[in-house]
């Protein structure tokens, strides 16, 4: 009975605390499942990493998650998925509001055929900010978010393709969050990334978590250890182990993870 | 030496005299059109319209020609990237998860590209015999826009096929709609592709002559509204080849010349508007 309640607080207390809920996810392409049953809570305002290896589904449940996976040839998804207590599988509609709540960094960065200025200035003036004045605040203020401004402030008005390619992962971090997302999606963004540039992305992560929930896939074991706050490990296309760092990587319970844990040191 | 070095060489040579051949070639055709154009081309070659008489010996210009192939070329490229444009950004944007869908289009466009000209004009023919409208510079655009309407969007296409679908990921995540998407970021993303299959369309419109034969006729005057018949210079260039007089025949690489020289002309605007944008898009 006592271990009952206390089961059932810790539910409560998950569930209160957590942005997004998944149930019985399942992404299949074709008839072929990539994600199998995803029960999972991820937690408001942590950094939760997502592991595993190579082609285990980590990516297809992070794109899930704004639905990116509609883009996706043959494709098909079945459970629910609810952000702030909304299913965004389930409406049709307003898709481009949804996916605005969450900031996307992919594997390499993919900046905007046009400026450096008007990578910011391009979602906020198509979420109807108009005032040239207020827009060059804003692009000043998410430059410095993310450390850029000091690097490009003499040159805002030419080509973005001719930063650095970590300058460019900084630039579409900061153009993500002019849109103002509660949630950071970020799949493998250091992979293309020298170290220097790499560890200026992950002290980002450490400081954006206090205005944002940032879920991270990777398949750096050190990466993990350094920022999550709350790990999923995932294999084959399935949810294998969740928890807290401290449990997952200094007592695993499933042979698989400890195998992944031993091959990564 | 061994068998490896001796193929290389082999087929080192070969390219080069093949390579050499073609530029040879290519430069002896425009040899042959700047000398023997320039030898008759005068100022009333350009400014005046054909007298009386003109296929037969008498003066006279090709103005008729020249203002009606690029009124039919300007029009049909126009016609082209208006229907052309949505098509592509559709298939690369809306479609892109329904690639069976996408492909079956792009098929059917291939054949399109590769329907000779001559059917174009001839089914528009049949077209306007049914409505009893008569050769016109409209019926001209209209056809020759159909003509190169495949092979704008094809070509178009095949630039933007090649965006990196990251952007297209990177663009949705930023909440902008398909629309923005097509427009803004993968319109402005290829322009640079999108300036030579518009180049391509244009050199494919004014240098064609079966599919206007039937739709916009032949006139010796230049055309002043969309249903007056209009003259082309391949047209033009074909009547005056045509001539028994050597006079008129000699005239004939002067409108040769005139062409050659309005596609360059085109060629180079769009390179140069091509480097600058380039410089700035991408």
């Amino acid at each position: 009975m006592h271990y009952k309640e206390e089961i059932l607080d810790t539910v409560v207390s998950l569930k209160t605390d957590s942005i997004i809920s998944i149930r019985n996810l399942n992404v299949y392409i074709g008839s072929q499942p990539l994600l199998k049953n995803i029960n999972l809570e991820i937690p408001r305002n942590k950094i939760t990493v997502i592991l595993g290896p190579s082609g285990c589904g980590k990516t297809t449940l992070l794109k899930s998650l704004n639905r990116l996976t509609d883009l996706q040839h043959n494709l098909k998804t079945t459970g629910e998925i609810f952000i702030d207590e909304e299913d965004i599988l389930l409406s049709k509609d307003e898709l481009t509001r949804k996916r605005q709540k969450m900031g996307l960094l992919s594997q390499r960065p993919f900046p905007l055929p046009m400026s450096i200025y008007k990578n910011i200035s391009f979602g906020l003036k198509i979420h109807g900010l108009a005032n040239k004045k207020n827009i060059d605040t804003k692009v000043e203020k998410y430059l410095r978010e993310v450390g850029l401004w000091e690097e490009v402030k003499d040159r805002l008005h030419t080509s973005a393709s001719r930063l650095s390619i970590g300058q460019q992962q900084r630039l579409c971090l900061a153009r993500g969050l002019a849109v103002g997302p509660e949630i950071i999606l970020a799949d493998e963004p250091t992979s293309a990334l020298d170290p220097i540039s790499s560890r200026k992305i992950e002290e980002k992560f450490i400081e954006l978590k206090n205005d944002y929930t940032v879920i991270l896939v990777t398949h750096i074991l050190r990466q993990a250890k350094h920022l999550a706050d709350h790990v999923i490990f995932m294999y084959d296309g399935k949810v294998v182990e969740q928890g807290s760092p401290n449990k997952l990587f200094n007592d695993p319970e499933t042979e698989i993870l400890k195998a992944y844990i031993e091959v990564g040191h | 030496m061994n068998r490896k070095k001796i193929e290389a060489s082999f087929f080192r040579y070969l390219f080069a005299v093949v390579t050499y051949g073609i530029i040879f070639i290519f430069v002896y055709i425009l040899y042959v059109i700047f000398k023997r154009g320039f030898h008759s081309i005068s100022w009333s070659m350009i400014s005046e319209e054909p007298k009386g008489g003109f296929y037969m010996g008498n003066g006279g210009g090709v103005l008729n020609a020249i203002v009606g192939s690029f009124y039919i070329a300007t029009g049909a490229t126009i016609l082209a990237v208006i229907i052309g444009l949505p098509v592509v950004l559709l298939l690369n944007v809306h479609l892109v998860k329904y690639k069976k869908l996408v492909g079956s289009i792009r098929f059917l466009l291939d054949i399109l590209w590769g329907i000779p000209s001559i059917i174009y004009g001839a089914f528009a023919f049949v077209v306007m015999t049914w409505l009893h409208l008569q050769a016109s510079l409209l019926a001209g655009i209209i056809t020759v826009g159909f003509l190169i309407f495949p092979i704008f969007a094809r070509a178009f296409d095949e630039v933007v096929r090649t965006t990196a679908f990251g952007l297209l990921e990177a663009s949705h995540s930023l909440g902008s709609n398909h629309t923005e998407i097509s427009y803004l970021i993968y319109f402005k993303r290829n322009l640079p592709g999108f300036i030579t299959a518009f180049l391509l369309a244009f050199g494919r419109a004014i240098g064609d002559a079966a599919s206007v034969i039937f739709t916009a006729g032949y006139t010796d005057h230049v055309p002043m509204h969309l249903s007056d018949p209009a003259a082309t210079l391949p047209l033009s260039i074909f009547f005056q080849l045509s001539s028994p007089i050597a006079s008129v025949k000699e005239r004939a690489f002067a409108s040769t010349l005139l062409l050659t020289i309005i596609i360059l002309v085109i060629s180079i605007i769009s390179r140069i508007i091509y480097s600058k944008i380039k410089r700035y898009a991408l």
